[in-house]
């Protein structure tokens, strides 16, 4: 039972998660461009194509039974060891603000 | 002759209490403490069931759950349980056990001729034959071998008994109970810490409930449960199996309760599955007994030495007549001293050439010897010894033949996380190749055979666990039993001689002999994983615990490689066979997944209402007013609707509370049309789209505020919509301050429908003015009743004058009984999901198949709606070619064109005189028999869409041999230019 | 080649002669002109149509564990080819075509069973899903039947029907010629055939980079010495990723864990493969007498090949809801085999942007059934360098292109599919 240490719950069973993918990959930025199609290929990326490591990993999870707060949880696939986690919000910012 | 007998006095059965059971409908009797296998074996012991693909008689072998060959139906009926180890099934009183895959009995089974082909019949024989003479002739062999195979045979009826599931935390869990596990959960618990003891047997003792009863070790054996029973702090559990080991410390564990008899009416659980979850755990599992691999190792009355022992000494069984002990190793001299102590007649033959003068005093024993037969098909009569060279020895009359090939640490756990075993030549054993930093392990399963050995990395293992934890109490000291320890020393001997080439087993259960091994060998199935497979050992229910090392080392050898070159199988969990039903637990039946209800269930239940299962809601379907199947019914609910008024339960849909200064942008960016400059009291509909561009979601969003909003989305994608909301504000924009809360379940919902509609909320809400002037289409009133909040939105699903309006779900059935009596007058009635999917069908508005995940905005007909200056979700993806080729489908209407035929959902659309062959250009996904039109019409994705609009296609349903014509239309049949909506 | 057939078993049964190695164990040589990376069901079978449709024969299969260590010999064995997709519905029935004649072609009994698929609805939108399916598969001339209740309660009335039921068993498809194969025989099979036709099968030997002049891959490197190839073929599914990166590229694949199970051995209970509509979930009897079942990935991505146990009760639970006896029968095994998970639930075949290095993989659920088309398709590829007309769809950039082949209908989540 892979436990995950909720940044607000502290550690829960994996299954009141739910798994969101690969939290490494930046989404590009919104807005749309002045040609369109421009972005087409960085969007592509972003939604179709993984790095799939075999290794430590960090992804997405969101505690829907219980805060129902996103959480980035580092991870290791070829272990399934649980590494750190913290909220999904403040990785977010700090891409958001530099 | 019978070969056992049970002794008139001994063991730790209760004499007083006699158990009457059955084998095969013949009473038979048994006491208090006996399993089946030691029940039957007092009786006699003998054939208690045959091998599956020879049949050769089989007798009980083991005493534990490794046990090959005892294998019993138990129960009938709903009850029955097929392949049970008579050596773990506890004798209960009633217990009807049938023996298995003979026919007509196990004593006389006509499939033994199947040894007469056993050179026919060797490994993978399957793999060569059964191919002709044609290309489905496996067809008509498949049946027979079906029914050969299999062992017992299982009920079809559903099983009555009750199963729990629970959810558990522990300090330390001790597994196994043996002198190590007793000795690790004692200082563990002395030093303060919180600890959970499994034990799979029905007793605590592991190896020393094999002493004497009385005796020193039995002394030992008793404190020790007894100054953990007192401890407060220690959970004892028996009949309990740690089955598997999984990720992040946590355990399966399988409590059974079936010696209490439960009561499935009175919610007593027959077993009891825990998920565990441990801080540290001391695996003190044991070992399991390697037979000897000799000519004829099979028959009955050949059986595990220390499994002897333990009938001896547990069960008060004894052979009749003399007994034979062959060892490679020290430990089977306990059972020989065992059986002199009770004067039984015993030889000891040890393959060794030498052996310490200690473990032989007062025995007879022949050293450098080699088992090399047994007579006796149905029970052994005598043994034949050799030298190592195959010389004659001597014969020896037995009635017992105790064998003991050395020890297979119970590795199995610490293996399931993947952790490979190693081999430790000192002990010629696999251990535990490792551990996580918060487990240990000790006794036996670490080959810590000497029974102080155990005791003291027990009690080690134990008082590390504790002192981990900070537990720093005194765990003081725990001195061994005094008395003789024999331990497992020893040296390995794979493969007796055999020189009359007789079946020598590996698998018992699999009939797997050593010619197998060779077999596979020869034809390269040389890696364990390819014998096991080609083999089929260790495939049987006993996993191969008494039979993959054998296997293996032969194996090894023919390699020529050492044995952990060739390494073992992997070992999966469960341990031991795990009833389904227990790892189900109570999510059965209609607790098989969580049903919702809608605020007005119980009136809908009340008054009429048909439901359907529809994902996990209970939805009503129709209401009987209208008919007595939805067939007949929904056709007078949509003309209810349409001509008059009708009032339908929405409180399905998902709904949304969105708040925040940037609710407007953030709404802006997540559907694909304008939500920044909706004005405050409107509502506007929208579609959301996933990142790859595919429809996610549509809905209506209604501005409250300046700053909140209320978001409806479809039934089935409300928890989707809702999560995907909250991933995009954490991860995506954490600079917008925007806050959502799910408020589906909290507020009721009803669709009040039909040209007189407004008159009907008139009624409802005397006095309030819902003018269009005062109501726009699309605009919504919040207001209260008695206190009581209603938010009215003027928008339609139907496509008449519709209004939706929403009360908290405690006030839902309220409102809907008050607007029911309000609005009676004009004759409104309840109307349900068949006639409001029919109703939209007409309208054209899309639900369901036609957003089935693979439909883009552009499938749907929506592309216009998309902002052409702003970004949104999807959009990038959305311009993908393919996506945008003018022959991609999107949505049409149909109109049915010949007279008496249906439309039917998933027909395959074609143009007219097209060969009705491949993919075709379309398909249907929504029908309905339209009111209006009065024909069928249907909602269909087509290639092309509406530039096909006026041609005639056909709809082909070959499951059905049924082809119709149907003309391509708009797919808003009715009012296309939204009169009735604005009225 | 000894033929494998009821005389010679016979005669090896009377004279005891020993049967001759299945497939040879070659040492590597230092060049192919085609070196197949993968060992697996899709290697060897790539290996077998090599040789049997284009006479290539100067080819190596590589494996770094024993052959058949992967998915081929950890699925739930299930053959069918009821897809409704273009280019799905065309390569799977294709594949069913060589299933059914497979023991013939490689004289060896891989025990097709095609003993039906019924796969559930619960619902009257649960069947139109399903009739779509039924009619294109009829309409490629595909066999399908759609059954209502009273057909599906006389085929498996063991099944949930009473009212008890949470989710009422409504209609169904059915596909008569579905059924199981022996996935163990399908690998030594194929390996068998192909050794006999030269090709050199070498186990125990991990791929650990890329020969390259240029973009263009020439040849592998490998823990048995480096090994020259004209075309390099990857069939490594649920490590495809990892075999890709070597080269350095990035694929559109997450790597997830399924697990499967099987229950002790009983007599026949199970005649047919059920499929069954509430949650994903099918099962069968194998021939042995287990059940063998399973359902969904365990939904996150990971290379450890064993799953976790709220899953193992999730898949119990559907298996009592579909069948309410099996709750008294017990659970043998459970393990867990590493599949590529792709945005459409959809596999690889094709080139790569690399030169002379193609990739076969992505096979998400349905690897195992796919089998034979995949060979005979992946085989032409490497044979020719052209793509077979059947797979043409199967292509890397089709999720650039906006052409996905999402035959579930789950969007880009992989971890859904």
């Amino acid at each position: 039972m892979l436990r995950i240490p909720c940044p607000w719950c502290g550690e829960r069973d994996y299954n009141e998660f739910r798994y969101g993918g690969d939290a490494d990959k930046v989404r590009p930025p919104f807005g749309k461009p002045a040609v369109e199609g421009a972005d087409l290929k960085a969007w592509h990326d972003q939604v179709f194509v993984f790095d799939n490591p075999k290794g430590p990993h960090k992804e997405y999870w969101q505690h829907v039974q219980g805060c129902r707060h996103w959480l980035v949880l580092e991870r290791n696939t070829a272990t399934n060891q649980v590494l750190q986690a913290w909220p999904a919000r403040e990785f977010a910012l700090a891409r958001v603000k530099p | 002759m019978k070969g056992f007998k049970r002794l008139p006095s001994g063991g730790r059965i209760d004499r007083a209490k006699a158990i009457s059971f059955t084998l095969d409908g013949k009473a038979k009797q048994g006491f208090a403490g006996d399993t089946l296998a030691s029940a039957l074996l007092a009786g006699g012991g003998g054939v208690v069931g045959r091998s599956f693909k020879y049949h050769r008689p089989r007798g009980v072998m083991t005493a534990g759950p490794e046990e090959p060959n005892a294998l019993f139906t138990l129960g009938s009926g709903a009850t029955q349980e097929p392949n049970i180890p008579g050596t773990q099934a506890e004798l209960l009183e009633g217990l009807a056990a049938r023996t298995q895959n003979g026919w007509p009995s196990v004593g006389f089974d006509v499939m033994a001729i199947n040894q007469r082909f056993a050179k026919l019949l060797t490994a993978g024989f399957y793999y060569k034959t059964f191919m002709g003479p044609r290309k489905r002739s496996w067809m008509l062999y498949e049946p027979f071998i079906r029914k050969a195979a299999g062992l017992g045979e299982a009920s079809a009826d559903p099983d009555p008994a009750r199963y729990d599931t629970r959810r558990a935390f522990t300090e330390v869990l001790v597994v196994g109970s043996g002198p190590a596990g007793l000795a690790a959960a004692l200082a563990a618990a002395r030093a303060g810490a919180r600890v959970i003891l499994a034990e799979q047997d029905s007793d605590l003792g592991g190896s020393l409930l094999s002493e004497p009863v009385g005796s020193a070790g039995d002394a030992w054996r008793a404190t020790a449960i007894a100054e953990l029973a007192a401890l407060p702090q220690v959970t004892l559990m028996t009949r309990t199996t740690v089955q598997g080991l999984y990720d992040g410390n946590t355990l399966g564990l399988l409590e059974r309760r079936d010696h209490l008899s439960p009561d499935p009416a009175k919610g007593q659980a027959r077993q009891v599955f825990t998920t565990l979850t441990a801080q540290r755990i001391v695996f003190a599992t044991g070992a399991i007994e390697r037979p000897l691999v000799f000519a004829d190792n099979d028959r009955p009355g050949v059986m595990l030495a220390s499994s002897a022992l333990a009938y001896l000494q547990r069960y008060a069984v004894a052979p009749s007549g003399p007994a034979l002990v062959v060892t490679n190793n020290d430990s089977a001299y306990r059972t020989a001293h065992a059986f002199k102590a009770a004067g039984l007649q015993v030889v000891v033959a040890d393959t060794r050439a030498t052996v310490d003068a200690a473990l032989t005093a007062g025995l007879e024993v022949e050293t450098a010897a080699r088992l090399v037969g047994v007579s006796g098909a149905h029970g052994v009569t005598a043994a034949r010894l050799a030298r190592a060279d195959g010389s004659f020895l001597r014969a020896l009359p037995s009635t017992l033949v105790a064998v003991s090939g050395g020890w297979s640490p119970a590795v199995h756990l610490t293996s399931h996380t993947g952790i490979k075993p190693r081999w430790d030549a000192a002990t010629a054993c696999f251990l535990p190749g490792g551990f996580a930093a918060t487990h240990a392990a000790c006794g036996a399963v670490m080959g810590q055979f000497a029974l102080g050995q155990a005791i003291a990395a027990g009690f080690t293992a134990g008082r590390d666990a504790a002192a981990a934890l900070g537990h720093a109490g005194n765990s003081g000291a725990l001195a061994a039993p005094d008395i003789q320890s024999f331990g497992a020393a020893g040296e390995p001997l794979w493969r007796m001689p055999n020189p009359r080439h007789r079946k020598a087993f590996l698998d018992f259960q699999n009939d797997v002999s050593d010619k197998d091994v060779a077999q596979a060998f020869d034809e390269g199935y040389r890696s364990v994983e390819h014998l096991k497979r080609y083999t089929t050992l260790g495939m049987g229910t006993d996993q191969g615990k008494t039979s993959n090392i054998n296997a293996l080392a032969i194996m090894a050898g023919l390699r020529d490689v050492t044995i952990p070159e060739a390494g073992t199988t992997t070992f999966r969990p469960p341990y031991t066979p795990t009833a389904i039903g227990a790892l189900a637990g109570r999510a059965v039946g209609k607790h098989f997944r969580p049903i919702r209800r809608s605020p007005l269930h119980q009136w809908q239940e009340a008054n009429g209402g048909v439901f359907i299962e529809a994902g996990p809601w209970l939805r009503c379907w129709y209401y009987t007013w209208a008919g007595d199947s939805a067939a007949s019914a929904y056709i007078k609910e949509m003309e209810l609707v349409r001509r008059n008024v009708g009032v339908s339960d929405v409180s399905y849909l998902g709904k949304i509370d969105v708040q925040g200064p940037d609710a407007p942008e953030f709404l802006n960016r997540v559907y694909v049309n304008g939500f920044a400059k909706l004005p405050v009291g409107k509502a506007r509909y929208g579609v959301m789209l996933n990142d790859d561009a595919v429809a996610l979601d549509d809905g209506t969003t209604t501005r409250l505020s300046e700053n909140r909003f209320f978001m409806t989305t479809t039934t089935a994608q409300a928890g989707e919509v809702m999560s995907w909301l909250e991933f995009l504000l954490e991860t995506a924009w954490p600079e917008l301050r925007v806050q959502v809360t799910s408020i589906t379940d909290a507020w009721g919902g009803m669709a009040v429908s039909g040209p007189n509609a407004r008159k009907a909320l008139e009624l409802t809400f005397p006095g309030r003015d819902l003018s269009s002037a005062a109501l726009p289409y699309m605009g919504v009133l919040e207001f209260a009743v008695e206190g009581v909040p209603i938010r009215l939105i003027r928008l339609s699903f139907s496509g008449e004058l519709a209004y939706e309006v929403y009360t908290p779900a405690d006030y839902t059935q309220d409102l809907w009984e008050h607007l029911l009596a309000a609005a009676a007058p004009l004759g409104i009635k309840p109307y349900g999901l068949e006639a409001l999917a029919s109703l939209r069908i007409e309208k054209g508005h899309v639900a369901g198949l036609d957003l089935d995940h693979r439909n883009t905005l552009d499938d749907i007909g929506l592309g216009k709606m998309a902002g052409k200056e702003k970004d949104y979700i999807g959009r990038a993806m959305r311009f993908r070619p393919k996506l945008q080729a003018p022959e991609r489908w999107s949505l049409v209407g149909l109109e049915l064109l010949d007279a008496g035929q249906k439309l039917r959902g998933g027909s395959i659309l074609f143009p007219q005189g097209a060969e009705l062959k491949g993919h075709g250009h379309g398909w249907i996904t929504s029908v309905t028999w339209s009111i209006e039109l009065n024909k069928y019409i249907a909602l269909a994705l087509y290639d092309g869409g509406l530039k096909h609009a006026g041609e005639e296609i056909v709809c082909a349903y070959p499951l059905l041999n049924e082809t119709v014509r149907a003309k391509v239309v708009s797919p808003h049949f009715i009012d296309q230019e939204g009169k009735r909506l604005h009225v | 080649m000894t033929r494998y057939n009821a005389f010679a078993l016979l005669s090896h049964a009377l004279t005891g002669k020993k049967w001759p190695l299945a497939w040879r164990s070659p040492a590597p040589k230092a060049s192919y002109d085609i070196v197949i990376v993968g060992g697996g069901g899709h290697g060897l079978a790539t290996a077998h149509y090599l040789a049997k449709n284009h006479g290539i024969t100067n080819v190596a299969v590589i494996e770094k564990s024993y052959i058949g260590s992967g998915n081929v010999g950890r699925n739930t064995t299930l053959v069918r080819s009821n897809y409704q997709m273009p280019g799905n519905t065309e390569f799977f029935e294709h594949s069913l075509k060589l299933w059914e004649g497979l023991s013939h072609d490689l004289n060896y009994n891989v025990m097709l069973s095609q003993r039906g698929q019924i796969v559930l609805a619960h619902g009257p939108v649960q069947l139109d899903v399903l009739a779509r399916k039924g009619n294109t598969m009829r309409l490629n001339g595909i066999d399908a039947e759609l059954l209502d209740r009273g057909q599906v309660q006389k085929l498996i009335p063991y099944c949930g029907f009473s009212p008890e039921s949470r989710w009422p068993i409504y209609g169904a498809l059915l596909q008569r010629r579905a059924g199981t194969a022996r996935h163990d025989a399908v690998a030594w099979g194929y390996a068998r055939s192909a050794s006999e036709a030269g090709i050199d099968i070498i186990e125990n030997c991990e791929v650990t980079g890329f020969v390259r002049d240029g973009d263009a891959v020439i040849g592998v490197e490998t823990t048995r010495g480096r090994i020259l190839a004209a075309r390099t073929g990857i069939a490594v599914a649920g490590h495809s990723s990892q075999v890709a990166a070597l080269a350095g590229l990035k694929l559109p694949v997450e790597s997830h864990i399924l697990q499967a199970f099987v229950s002790e051995p009983i007599k026949p209970l199970v005649d047919h493969v059920i499929s069954f509509g509430a949650e994903l979930f099918y099962i069968s009897q194998s021939d042995k007498g287990g059940l063998v079942f399973g359902g969904h990935i365990d939904g996150f991505n990971t290379y450890t090949q064993r799953g976790q146990l709220p899953k193992v009760q999730t898949v119990m639970e559907c298996l009592v809801a579909l069948i309410p006896a099996a709750a008294r029968l017990r659970l043998l095994r459970h393990w867990g085999g590493i599949q590529d998970m792709t945005p459409d639930g959809s596999p690889f075949i094709c080139a790569t942007p690399l030169p002379n290095l193609y990739l076969n993989g992505g096979w998400c659920y349905q690897g195992f059934k796919a089998t034979p088309a995949s060979g005979t398709t992946y085989a032409r590829l490497l044979a020719t360098g052209q793509d077979h007309p059947l797979a043409a769809h199967f292509q890397l950039d089709r999720t650039m292109r906006g052409d996905g082949l999402d035959e579930y209908g789950l969007g880009n989540w992989t971890w859904k599919q």
